[in-house]
């Protein structure tokens, strides 16, 4: 089948198959930003079908000014956060810190790609860590580079509030993977106590 | 400038949000902890950059899963818009009747009083006196409010 914009088009003329090929396309990334902003499958594949329903049914308002792909992230954080909410997990979410993290994507020679492997678990570990509402807005910005006013927009927030949870969640993860030597006494006291 | 105000700024400066002036960039060439920092941000941009590519796989079946949920969906949406069609026929031929039936009944009564009935019997308000307007629907319709007199 053709390029997206096209697949798009013949979608929005009424083609069921087009949009399916869309679906095929487009569903692993968007699932890989569902389980980010969730932190686990089964709520991640709901977004994922949920996102896709909602797609289906606003295509037609899909104006193109963007891709696809990242209108499907757009409505992806939406569902993500109106899923989140319903669960009522924002508030008190227990984190699995043995859970192993699902970067199973890397490919290339073992040994050559130990060292980022390392680094990047150890910064799934620390995104998954962050509070749901701030963990969304560094997903959407720092992996995705949705805009701040997609942001704010999609979490039902002021983009003055994403970009407040922006830079607390990246001083945050900051702290987190590089801490100073004041900071981690401050986390041992906290530990501690 | 102290180091706090640099560090702070330091990932708004590197995302574009803010601009680095004249001041915050010497200090960051003089000052070995602003450094320091300054590569840290670096880092983890550049592996949340990366994370993108390296996202959690989809468990097998899920894309089966979706397509399954839109052809419900789809067929869903077949069901509801043919009963919206059935339901406004139905609604337009309920209508249409009516407008029928009581067009009928104008003309009756109409008919009944240029035949010069007893007017009084169809219970014209104000004594049974005749309305000045029967030469028309409109007429007959004005001249049968309580307020036509």
């Amino acid at each position: 089948m053709g390029d997206a914009a096209e697949l798009v088009a013949m979608a929005k003329s009424g083609e069921r198959s087009a949009f399916d090929e869309l679906v095929r396309e487009t569903y692993a990334d968007t699932y890989a930003l569902a389980f980010r902003l969730t932190g686990n499958e089964d709520d991640a594949c709901d977004v994922l079908q949920d996102a896709y329903l909602r797609a289906y049914r606003s295509l037609k308002r899909f104006r193109g000014d963007a891709a696809f792909s990242t209108w499907m992230y757009r409505i992806t954080a939406n569902c993500a956060t109106t899923h989140m909410v319903r669960r009522g997990r924002a508030r008190h979410e227990e984190l699995d810190r043995d859970a192993p993290v699902a970067d199973g994507r890397i490919d290339g020679d073992p040994e050559a790609m130990a060292g980022v492997t390392l680094e990047l678990n150890r910064v799934a570990i620390a995104l998954q860590d962050l509070p749901p509402r701030l963990r969304a807005v560094v997903v959407l910005r720092d992996i995705y580079d949705l805009p701040h006013e997609a942001i704010a927009t999609e979490l039902g927030i002021s983009e003055a509030a994403a970009k407040v949870r922006l830079h607390r969640a990246r001083k945050k993860l900051r702290e987190r993977l590089f801490p100073t030597r004041g900071e981690r006494q401050a986390e041992e006291r906290a530990r501690a106590v | 400038m102290r180091c706090e105000e640099v560090v702070d700024a330091l990932p708004q400066i590197m995302d574009g949000m803010e601009t680095a002036d004249r001041k915050v960039v010497r200090h960051i060439e003089t000052c070995l902890r602003c450094q320091a920092e300054l590569v840290q941000y670096r880092k983890l941009f550049r592996v949340l950059h990366q994370m993108r590519a390296q996202g959690a796989k989809p468990p097998p079946g899920t894309v089966g899963r979706i397509l399954t949920g839109l052809e419900e969906a789809a067929e869903r949406g077949a069901i509801r818009s043919a009963l919206a069609g059935r339901r406004t026929a139905y609604v337009a031929g309920l209508t249409a009747a009516a407008g029928a039936a009581a067009t009928a009944g104008v003309v009756v009564v109409v008919a009944t009083r240029s035949r010069g009935g007893k007017v009084g019997q169809v219970g014209w308000p104000l004594g049974g006196r005749r309305p000045q307007a029967v030469g028309s629907l409109a007429g007959a319709i004005l001249t049968r409010s309580p307020q036509g007199q």
